[in-house]
């Protein structure tokens, strides 16, 4: 590496600890990894690693702290916000040959996996022991355990069964600094901070994960899958308020509309209601009995609402035809349109209606289609923004439409990533939804972690602080006993 | 001479922050002072900042499902409030008059958090006063969110020492049609372990499964069903037949559900659930009483003295958890190690440094002395 003698330190430290197909400085094999599933932004890396286990991959983060060079974990590279981007400077540190499930514990309702294992894996191998891993990202067949920590990865079901976060209690973790240490582990509430809680969602900003101790969930007895055909987004959205609010909470409640749907049948002929304005794909699970009731109430809830057909599904073979036209909505959107951002707002719920409405103006005001996805039933929309690439123009219209998106989330009390991550492509947006003063804690949290700044740098935060700055501190006495606020005894 | 703060907002918690920081002050926050006595005791204490002022449910969104108070309210009046909604913050009453600060501050946890998490779980958006007075948020009023750090989690069990939480925001749950527990006698460590494993693997989708073992005698096991009238009722049978003949249901709240066993030294235990055999048999032969989630695998200890803790510790290690000293007079907290062993401690060390650089808040209360 002409120039960068940090990273030919790193790259000779690495030889020693990997085999040598592990190592790679080749600039066309460095190539095939300058970008993640945003694939936009694309920069080459200046030394990639795939180390084999966890003593290899610390001895690497070791080296990079030594030489203070930057580093960046990658896992399968499907993450959508950027989060796996490399360094131009810096080494890629990618685990995808740490692929071991290194135990199954029904017993305990554990699963310990190396971060590089593919996330249905873990259900696959926990399945024929009555359990499985609840977190699924539509990527589960591909995205790895290590990236759904870095991202506290979502999916269509957390509404009932919660994200990654609440599902990772154990993990075996490397600081930037190089430390190997135990965060968490099979049993829960470890005595001290909880730092796997800060680790958990940092984006691959705090260090890198080499072995996570995940929950697994005892398959229910009876799951439903449901999918209802309305007019319009409206009347979808208000069958989804009902259900809610007669307390039952689905496994999953999906929304799609028209332009969404269209995309689909295009793409996996998933036949889903004709003429339909909006389908809702709604999951129940849980106790035979308790499953059926539920159903009964949110078929009649869905008809009160208007739906103009229902299909269920029970078994298997059928609940997957349902979803495969859920889950493969972002691809199939390439069915219409050469090009397309896919967005990730939240809002709350109850603000669905009016937010859909805005986003339609959005659309017809700039001539930008958007077609919508999203997990309806906890307001994490997933907009898909098209435009054609080589018409003069359309692309800078779709990012300002995907923009003022956003801005409708903050304005509504949301969050601009619900399940994506921030990243590379929403760092600018943070300070739209915290204060100076809200960032410079989180901050407070980087400088503890990675002092120097080395932990996959640029992500996440706008403007990093200096870890060496003293938070300004406020002088002079304050009248606190004057203003009846304090008092001495 | 220690002073006392009532501040009543979070603006306020601030100026009392930056005074105390300008002179130089150590602080300890206090809700209802029902856990002042947990953790080991703070080495100074120039400042109390009592947030019993801050006590306002200030919005609950039932068709959002979420609740935003301050950090003084007491945890049984925003059950109140967003329960004329139906809906209900799973986060029990484990010590009579906590508040939702107190709660937060020292990672309280029931008999549902089998089901429903704990704190971390359930908690969306915080804010906080930092030591230095600066007022911060994280989070927010959404259940799906992962912009920035979750600077929440690490409030959470932190025993104040990294800042004053002065509000927060969590996700609710609708209160259930029914409540059915299924409680069979247990006497013998073993016969506890191998029904709570029954219950826990099955598909009945209990709620909670608790064991509640005496020094001597005779205890129990409970399991609570909770959801739609049909539903349960039906687990409720699916229940008692995996607990057998003895097992019984009933619709009324067994006694000592969700309390701590009483003893002038309480002890919290953690393992992994197959450990569950070994920690009641050590348990039974140290003469605790011990009670909790055997479906959580965690409990509390209950003893005259730290006589037991050694080999408490060493069963709970030996499945992967630990014993923490909650609570015990202040000569038995000096003989012994409150916290245990506790790995990543140099981790923690920093944060504490980056958040409170002088050590003024709760100094020496948590984990290393921190």
């Amino acid at each position: 590496m002409p120039g960068m003698p940090g990273v030919d330190a790193v790259s000779q430290r690495a030889r020693e600890l990997i085999p040598p197909e592990g190592v790679i400085t080749d600039v066309a094999r460095l190539r095939t990894y300058e970008c993640d599933g945003l694939s936009h932004y694309r920069v080459v890396p200046a030394l990639v690693v795939i180390p084999e286990d966890a003593a290899q991959l610390a001895g690497v983060v070791r080296a990079c702290a030594e030489h203070g060079v930057p580093f960046v974990a990658r896992g399968s590279g499907t993450g959508l916000s950027g989060g796996a981007l490399p360094h131009a400077e810096g080494v890629l540190v990618v685990t995808s040959k740490m692929r071991t499930i290194t135990a199954v514990r029904p017993g305990d309702q554990r699963a310990v996996v190396e971060p590089g294992v593919i996330n249905l894996d873990v259900t696959r191998a926990a399945t024929p022991h009555g359990y499985y891993y609840a977190p699924d990202p539509s990527s589960q067949q591909i995205c790895s355990i290590g990236g759904n920590v870095a991202e506290n990865s979502g999916g269509a079901h957390c509404l009932k069964y919660g994200f990654t976060t609440n599902h990772v209690l154990g993990a075996d973790f490397v600081s930037p600094q190089g430390e190997v240490v135990q965060l968490g582990g099979i049993a829960p509430d470890t005595p001290g901070y909880d730092l796997l809680g800060a680790v958990v969602g940092s984006e691959g900003t705090l260090g890198i994960v080499t072995s996570a101790t995940v929950r697994l969930v005892r398959l229910p007895e009876e799951v439903r899958t449901i999918l209802v055909g309305f007019a319009s987004t409206d009347q979808a959205g208000a069958a989804v308020s009902a259900i809610i609010a007669a307390g039952i909470v689905p496994a999953a409640i999906e929304m799609m509309d028209a332009l969404a749907i269209e995309a689909a049948e295009a793409a996996v002929h998933c036949n889903y209601p004709d003429g339909a304005g909006a389908v809702l794909v709604i999951e129940l699970d849980g106790a035979a009995v308790e499953v059926a009731a539920e159903y009964d109430e949110v078929e009649r809830l869905c008809n009160d609402n208007g739906a103009f057909e229902q299909r269920l599904a029970t078994d298997p073979v059928d609940r997957a035809l349902i979803w495969k036209g859920r889950k493969s909505a972002f691809a199939a959107v390439g069915r219409i349109s050469p090009d397309y951002i896919v967005q990730d707002g939240v809002i709350p719920r109850t603000a669905l209606p009016e937010v859909l409405k805005a986003i339609a103006e959005l659309s017809g005001s700039s001539g930008v289609r958007v077609a919508n996805v999203f997990h309806a039933g906890d307001g994490n929309l997933h907009p898909l923004v098209l435009f054609d690439e080589s018409k003069d123009g359309e692309a800078e219209a779709a990012e300002e439409v995907s923009g003022a998106i956003l801005d409708l989330c903050i304005e509504h009390g949301g969050s601009i990533t619900g399940e994506h991550g921030v990243g590379m492509d929403k760092a600018r947006y943070m300070p739209r939804m915290y204060d100076e003063a809200d960032l410079d804690t989180m901050q407070l949290v980087r400088c503890a972690f990675d002092p120097d700044g080395i932990s996959n740098p640029g992500k996440v935060f706008p403007t990093p602080r200096l870890c060496g700055e003293v938070p300004g501190r406020h002088r002079g006495a304050h009248p606190l006993q004057e203003a009846g606020l304090a008092e001495v005894f | 001479m220690v002073e006392e703060a009532h501040p009543t907002s979070t603006a306020e918690v601030a100026d009392v922050l930056r005074d105390a920081t300008s002179r130089g002050l150590t602080v300890v926050a206090r809700g209802r002072g029902t856990k002042q006595g947990w953790g080991m005791p703070p080495t100074s204490v120039d400042l109390v900042v009592d947030l019993s002022g801050l006590d306002r449910v200030l919005d609950h969104q039932a068709g959002d499902l979420i609740v935003d108070t301050q950090a003084g309210a007491l945890l049984s009046e925003v059950q109140d409030v967003v329960g004329k909604e139906r809906q209900r913050l799973v986060l029990e009453e484990t010590v009579p008059g906590t508040t939702v600060g107190g709660a937060l501050a020292t990672n309280t946890s029931g008999p549902q958090r089998m089901l429903f998490g704990t704190a971390r779980d359930l908690l969306i958006g915080v804010t906080v006063v930092r030591a230095d007075g600066v007022v911060a948020k994280a989070g927010g009023r959404v259940v799906k969110n992962v912009a920035g750090y979750d600077l929440g989690k690490l409030m959470i069990g932190s025993y104040g020492t990294l800042a004053v939480i002065t509000e927060a925001v969590f996700r609710l749950h609708p209160l259930p049609d029914l409540e059915r527990w299924v409680v069979t006698p247990v006497d013998d460590p073993g016969r506890a372990h191998d029904l709570a494993q029954a219950v826990v693997h099955s598909q009945a989708v209990p709620w909670a499964v608790e064991v509640d073992l005496p020094a001597s005698g005779p205890g129990t096991l409970g399991v609570l069903l909770g959801g739609r009238s049909e539903g349960v009722a039906d687990r409720a049978e699916t229940v008692r037949r995996l607990l057998g003949d003895a097992a019984e249901v009933t619709d009324t709240t067994p006694p000592g559900w969700a309390a701590h066993p009483a003893g002038p030294v309480l002890l919290k235990l953690t393992f992994a659930l197959s450990g569950l055999r070994d920690v009641l048999a050590t348990a039974r032969d140290a003469g605790v009483h011990v009670r909790g989630s055997a479906g959580a695998g965690v409990v509390h200890a209950a003893a005259d003295d730290a006589g037991a803790l050694d080999a408490l510790r060493a069963v709970c290690a030996r499945h992967g958890g630990s014993v923490v000293v909650v609570d015990a007079p202040p000569d038995v907290k000096q003989a012994v190690d409150v916290w245990g062993p506790v790995p990543a401690l140099d981790l923690m060390r920093r944060v504490k440094d980056q958040f409170d650089p002088d050590h003024r808040l709760a100094p020496g209360r948590f984990v290393g002395g921190i």
